[in-house]
């Protein structure tokens, strides 16, 4: 076994076990760091089969945001999650055999896969070869200038997702006082404080 | 890219730019004082948007490799989407400014839904085509619960939301099947390999995923749950909008993936349309009966209209296809008249849903009753209303397609589905009197009503001829069905 093997078959443990306590972890904060040790070992996958801008994507996108996102939610909602699996046991019976049943159904779609004639010509065609550009090269021809439509229309999503999230929950509560940039840069010291020479026992 | 593929997107380009121009400039005024004029202003664009469609109508054209096709279908579609949305904006302002709901991202997220459902009808690719299908879903489940503060508004959001992202992964594990055998993802690639007769199961697994994604999409049974929640849930305006304009997208994409991707496999989607077809129509007639509330009745129908629309398409042929266009455009006009009334149905200045409060409704409101009985008999099929066409179209398209069992079935549904439309028409003209609907109708709904009645009523005349839609039609299923 070369070097390179001894690594593959270590982040793909890693990774498995990774996924599996995600879903078996009792406590969702435990769940969430597994599923980073999960996205850490897939980017080490990426980078034995020399994706290295997936890999850095991976580790910066999904391990930087996404995940420490996931964190703070999971910290922050009080979620009983015990409750909502015991919810979930109701539905699993069935749910099991639904799932059984497709999975015996698409291993019977893969069991006997093939593909059209000339699908590696067509397969390769969108990228040029890894000796005449590095991947992260490779990916921006394609997303800048193939795709540049879907590029602009994740674009327009995203604009959809962020006014949607504005839209339902952002609440204009007129009750509290809110800094007011302009007021404050106006004050004039010298209108500010006012001496008051208050006399012995008179009071103002 | 180069500036000829640009000029083929230019409807798309100006939409989202005016969508993007209009947030901007109702955030920095008056934010939701510009609501009512930005609803009216899209409106207007959308119509202007349509106009230049048809004008500058030119054969096929093809832009970025393939992804974006501009058609005759596609024009078709998008002309019907763009009309029907801006008179969903037009008749349904009043009742949002009402309601105190008219704010003014609405109009704009109704903008980029349809900037989503144009690229739906004009989609050659599946990220194109999964691309078009998000954008419009996801701004239509943020306008879903756009009442945020009643519980049924954000039940039917995120019910949608939910059902809609199930629906997706369905879609997209489809897609990643066929892209998996194919190799490509474009249409015009897949059509190459996917022939009638040797499709492989993996291929055949991948186009029963992506019609369950699609089926969802036009709440065709049984991927219908979540239509009668989401109608009675979502504020009357947005029902409205639901019933229409993301119907005629949804099913113009349908058509386009099994004729433009899997036109060379008929026989293999034609049994599960057929099925779907079939379906839905019986459901849709069935679940309608035991129903007391409109909204949920018209989820029930357009459950069932869905179905006959379907039947077109399962006919496999050119006619189906065009019998399809044409039920579509006329289901969508018959909609848009039907909610235009149920919008203005109030009881103490309250809106009311309810069918009871029709009762006797023709004695106070002669005219009104009339342009709904028009409506319903259409709704029904009843000769001589358009909807008869519409439904004649579709069964003659499934008989000379050798699917005269499918014809049959058809009938006996629509017989069925014939009595909750005429009970309606029953319970205005013959109810017992008791103190109904109240509150005047607006302009625009009256005239939205009346011109929609009218249209229903007279467009089969030989003069009027359907103001041209058989033609249309048949140019546009002459460009896809090859």
């Amino acid at each position: 076994m070369s070097m390179g093997d001894v690594t593959f078959y270590l982040f793909a443990v890693s990774l498995l076990t990774g996924g599996l306590l995600t879903v078996m972890a009792r406590n969702p904060v435990h769940s969430v760091l597994w599923l980073i040790l999960a996205f850490l070992s897939a980017a080490g996958l990426f980078v034995l089969i020399g994706a290295e801008f997936v890999a850095m994507l991976l580790i910066i996108v999904y391990v930087g945001a996404v995940a420490v996102l996931f964190l703070f939610v999971v910290m922050m909602l009080d979620i009983d999650f015990a409750a909502l699996k015991a919810e979930m046991a109701r539905y699993l019976p069935l749910g099991a055999l639904i799932g059984v049943v497709l999975l015996m159904q698409l291993g019977l779609a893969f069991g006997v896969w093939e593909f059209s004639d000339g699908v590696d010509a067509r397969l390769g065609n969108p990228i040029p070869p890894l000796d005449q550009a590095h991947n992260t090269q490779a990916l921006g021809l394609i997303l800048y200038d193939r795709y540049i439509l879907l590029f602009q229309l994740s674009g327009l999503i995203l604009l959809v997702a962020m006014v949607g999230a504005i839209v339902l929950t952002l609440r204009h509560r007129a009750d509290v006082k809110r800094q007011n940039v302009v007021a404050q840069m106006m004050r004039d010291p010298a209108k500010a404080l006012e001496m008051k020479d208050v006399k012995p026992g008179q009071g103002l | 890219m180069t500036g000829a593929d640009l000029a083929i997107l230019i409807p798309e380009i100006v939409l989202s730019l005016y969508a993007m121009a209009a947030l901007m400039v109702a955030v920095y005024t008056s934010k939701d004082g510009m609501a009512a004029t930005l609803t009216t202003a899209t409106a207007t664009i959308f119509v202007l948007i349509a106009l230049y469609i048809a004008v500058t109508a030119d054969g096929t054209r093809v832009a970025f490799g393939g992804m974006f096709v501009d058609d005759a279908f596609a024009r078709f579609a998008k002309i019907t989407i763009l009309l029907s949305a801006a008179a969903v904006l037009l008749i349904g302002r009043e009742y949002m400014q009402k309601a105190d709901i008219l704010r003014f991202e609405y109009p704009v997220l109704v903008t980029l839904a349809v900037v989503g459902m144009m690229m739906m009808v004009s989609a050659g690719d599946l990220i194109a085509l999964y691309m078009g299908l998000e954008l419009q879903s996801l701004a239509l489940y943020v306008i879903a619960s756009l009442r945020r503060d009643s519980v049924r508004s954000t039940e039917a959001g995120l019910k949608y939301f939910i059902l809609g992202a199930l629906s997706s992964g369905l879609l997209l594990y489809g897609a990643s099947l066929t892209y998996g055998y194919a190799g490509t993802t474009l249409f015009s690639g897949i059509i190459e390999t996917a022939t009638e007769g040797d499709m492989p199961l993996g291929l055949l697994f991948g186009l029963v995923f992506v019609m369950a994604g699609l089926a969802f999409k036009v709440s065709a049974a049984p991927f219908h749950m979540w239509t009668p929640d989401v109608y009675e849930g979502a504020p009357t305006p947005i029902t409205a909008l639901f019933a229409t304009a993301p119907k005629v997208a949804a099913m113009a994409l349908f058509a386009r993936v099994v004729y433009d991707a899997f036109g060379g496999a008929i026989g293999d989607w034609q049994q599960i349309v057929a099925f779907l077809a079939v379906f839905s129509m019986f459901l849709g007639a069935v679940a309608a009966i035991g129903q007391t509330d409109i909204k949920r009745l018209m989820a029930y129908s357009s459950i069932s209209h869905m179905g006959f629309a379907l039947m077109g398409l399962a006919a496999g042929t050119e006619q189906g296809v065009s019998a399809m266009l044409i039920y579509m455009a006329v289901y969508v006009t018959m909609n848009i008249g039907t909610f235009a009334f149920i919008l203005t149905m109030q009881k103490d200045g309250r809106p009311v849903t309810e069918i009871s409060a029709l009762s006797s409704f023709a004695n106070r409101e002669g005219t009104k009753a009339l342009a709904l009985l028009v409506l319903m008999f259409s709704l029904a099929g009843v000769p001589p209303m358009v909807g008869f066409f519409g439904k004649y179209a579709v069964l003659l398209a499934a008989v000379d397609a050798g699917m005269a069992w499918l014809a049959v079935a058809a009938v006996i549904a629509s017989v069925i589905g014939a009595y909750y439309y005429l009970r309606i028409v029953y319970l205005m003209y013959f109810g017992e009197n008791r103190d109904g609907l109240d509150g005047r109708m607006g302009a625009v709904q009256y005239v939205g009503l009346l011109a929609m009645a009218a249209l229903i009523a007279l467009a089969w005349l030989p003069g009027v001829n359907l103001l041209g839609l058989e033609n249309m039609a048949a140019q546009a299923a002459e460009t896809l069905v090859r």
